[in-house]
């Protein structure tokens, strides 16, 4: 009998690997509408409250005219939801956690990192969805792509590196909490105060002295102050000083910055686990 | 060759007051082709050594091979050896059966085209043809563990570890299950399996190595074991308490043994040397004196029997997943 016999299994292929768990992260959207839906919902209702809520009282760049400040609140709100998929992957490999998935994949001969590369790329697809979403939502209140195609494309490749980074962040807390609750909300916290002391909602020029370098050189309002910057929307009083004035290099340097470290010690997180 | 080799494993959880030695210096052969139980109760380390045994976990002291690779310095060759199915269904329950099989087997580097033919044959060996192409949240219990075997089988691994496969099912899975496991290791495979219950034992292995508080404190076949406890014995319970004395001379007399005496179950207990002859005679003197029988019969000492000998306190099935609660604690 060869069946017990033949070892016909290769060495492991971090590509294939990584692309066959993408395909495993993707497959699962269809069969939880649920999670698309309110996946979506969340970004939408900020923008409802923001734009006709709270806009008519909130000025931007000394003016209180409620269309300039729906399209200032777009740049915002797209960097605020693109932070916000961090909650996709610390829930996703929670999940995977809790089942017992991680487990029996750290016993198959695959690549170290592809497990989480698989859940990270399969993430990034189902947020840049979500921001098609958003942009159509944007239109519908009036946004609009004032500036070069070129800079458009340049404003969504800064959007979707950015979400790229924050789900490394959200990999290393699910792979560290002890439950999918926890992951979700471990994911989430920290997010609020970091996208409400940032230029995402309001400008940072009306805040106290002592927050506003802190809203300056947040990560999410260099990404908020590049897509506007790139889309030809209001970007408020910003003052001067590296982050107003290179908003598109530093929201690329966080980028690179988040990812290199997060990737690697999620990745090592992975592996810790794997050799206790 | 033994298939798994393992000598002076030690493994310590935690540290200082708090710490637990979950492995002790065990010790353990498996010669290949054949079907070993690790028998214990909850936190003996039934878990924690397949978890070392599959890479899962560095051992503190002592070595494990798998097919004479160590499975510390190699765990890249020794996962493509290998097969793993835990204690719980690890399986994508948002994935279809189908899915799931040809994702294993693209995971351990078959082709595309060869993972979906092997994922055909284990749907249908498994007897999961027509659930292929639901998703597997609409599994019942018992569909998802054979799932999850099927897919430590993909890669046809010459070593499978089942870490308690039937722990929860009904009766009736568990016996589907005892069923395709067997299968399986007439086409040659060598099995490692940690089981709670001892009817499992006796049912699958070929020996059965008896573990606690980290240790082997027994191993041999289910026979050897129960020998080692004793051979047959006689009990009898007599209608009439007044009539014990009477009732222990007549079955002394018959079995030629010591004869123990539960005067609050009014029951002889002695060692039946020639089985059923020895039974008749009892039958026979306790008639003579014409003393009252309720119940007699011969009794094999049962696996129960063995563990209480052994470990001098009864196995407890307690829930499956306090075994190794230490599970959680390392994969955090």
């Amino acid at each position: 009998m060869t069946t017990a016999e033949s070892t016909g299994v290769g060495r492991a292929h971090p590509v294939t690997d990584s692309l066959v768990l993408v395909w495993r992260n993707l497959k699962r959207l269809p069969r939880q509408p649920d999670m698309v839906v309110y996946g979506t919902i969340q970004p939408i209702m900020f923008v409802v409250l923001f734009a006709y809520v709270f806009g008519g009282s909130i000025s931007v760049g000394g003016t209180n005219d409620a269309s300039t400040y729906r399209e200032f609140l777009m740049g915002g709100i797209f960097a605020q939801t693109m932070a916000f998929s961090v909650a996709s992957s610390s829930v996703g490999l929670a999940d995977d956690m809790s089942k017992g998935l991680i487990e029996r994949f750290r016993s198959l001969p695959i690549a170290r990192g592809s497990v989480i590369t698989g859940r990270v790329v399969g993430d990034l697809t189902f947020n840049a969805f979500v921001l098609l979403v958003m942009v159509g939502c944007g239109f519908a209140v009036g946004w609009r792509i004032r500036g070069s195609l070129w800079e458009a494309a340049l404003a969504f490749l800064i959007l979707l590196g950015f979400t790229f980074a924050m789900l490394w962040i959200g990999a290393l807390i699910g792979l560290s909490v002890r439950s999918v609750e926890v992951a979700s909300s471990a994911g989430l916290i920290w997010l609020f105060p970091l996208t409400f002391i940032s230029s995402c909602f309001v400008d940072p020029a009306y805040m106290p002295g002592w927050m506003q370098p802190i809203a300056e050189w947040n990560p999410i309002s260099a990404v908020a102050l590049a897509v506007r910057d790139l889309f030809g929307n209001p970007v408020g009083d910003t003052g001067d000083g590296f982050p107003s004035d290179h908003p598109v290099l530093l929201s690329i340097l966080y980028v690179v910055a988040i990812t290199a470290v997060f990737s690697w010690l999620a990745v090592r997180k992975y592996q810790r686990t794997t050799a206790r | 060759m033994s298939a798994i080799e393992i000598a002076g494993l030690g493994k310590t959880f935690g540290s200082g007051k708090q710490s637990v030695h979950a492995l002790d210096h065990l010790d353990l052969s498996v010669p290949e082709s054949t079907v070993t139980a690790l028998l214990g109760p909850n936190g003996a380390g039934k878990t924690t050594t397949v978890r070392i045994l599959a890479t899962l976990l560095q051992p503190d002291q002592g070595s494990a091979r798998v097919l004479d690779h160590d499975v510390a310095q190699e765990p890249d060759t020794v996962r493509r050896l290998i097969g793993l199915s835990g204690q719980f269904s690890a399986i994508d329950e948002n994935l279809t059966g189908r899915e799931n099989l040809w994702m294993f087997g693209r995971l351990y580097g078959l082709a595309s085209p060869e993972a979906r033919q092997r994922s055909a044959e284990l749907l249908d060996l498994f007897d999961l043809v027509e659930a292929a192409d639901r998703p597997a949240k609409t599994y019942s219990g018992g569909m998802k563990r054979r799932l999850d075997l099927a897919g430590a089988l993909v890669a046809h691994p010459r070593v499978l570890f089942l870490d308690e496969p039937t722990t929860g099912l009904d009766p009736k899975s568990r016996l589907e299950l005892w069923g395709v496991i067997r299968d399986r290791v007439e086409q040659g495979v060598t099995l490692l399996l940690t089981t709670q219950y001892l009817e499992e034992a006796d049912a699958l292995a070929d020996s059965i190595a008896v573990i606690d508080n980290g240790k082997v404190i027994a191993s041999g076949t289910s026979d050897e074991l129960k020998s080692d406890v004793g051979g047959e014995r006689i009990e009898v319970v007599i209608h009439d308490t007044a009539q014990l004395g009477a009732a222990r001379e007549a079955v002394a007399r018959a079995a030629e043994c010591d004869v123990e005496i539960d005067e609050r179950l009014r029951r002889l207990t002695g060692t039946a040397c020639d089985g059923s002859a020895t039974l008749v005679q009892v039958i026979r003197e306790l008639d003579a004196a014409n003393i009252g029988i309720d119940d007699i019969g011969l009794h094999r000492p049962t696996l129960d029997d063995v563990f209480l000998t052994l470990t001098g306190h009864v196995a407890e099935p307690a829930s499956a997943a306090a075994d190794d609660s230490v599970t959680q604690e390392v994969a955090s």
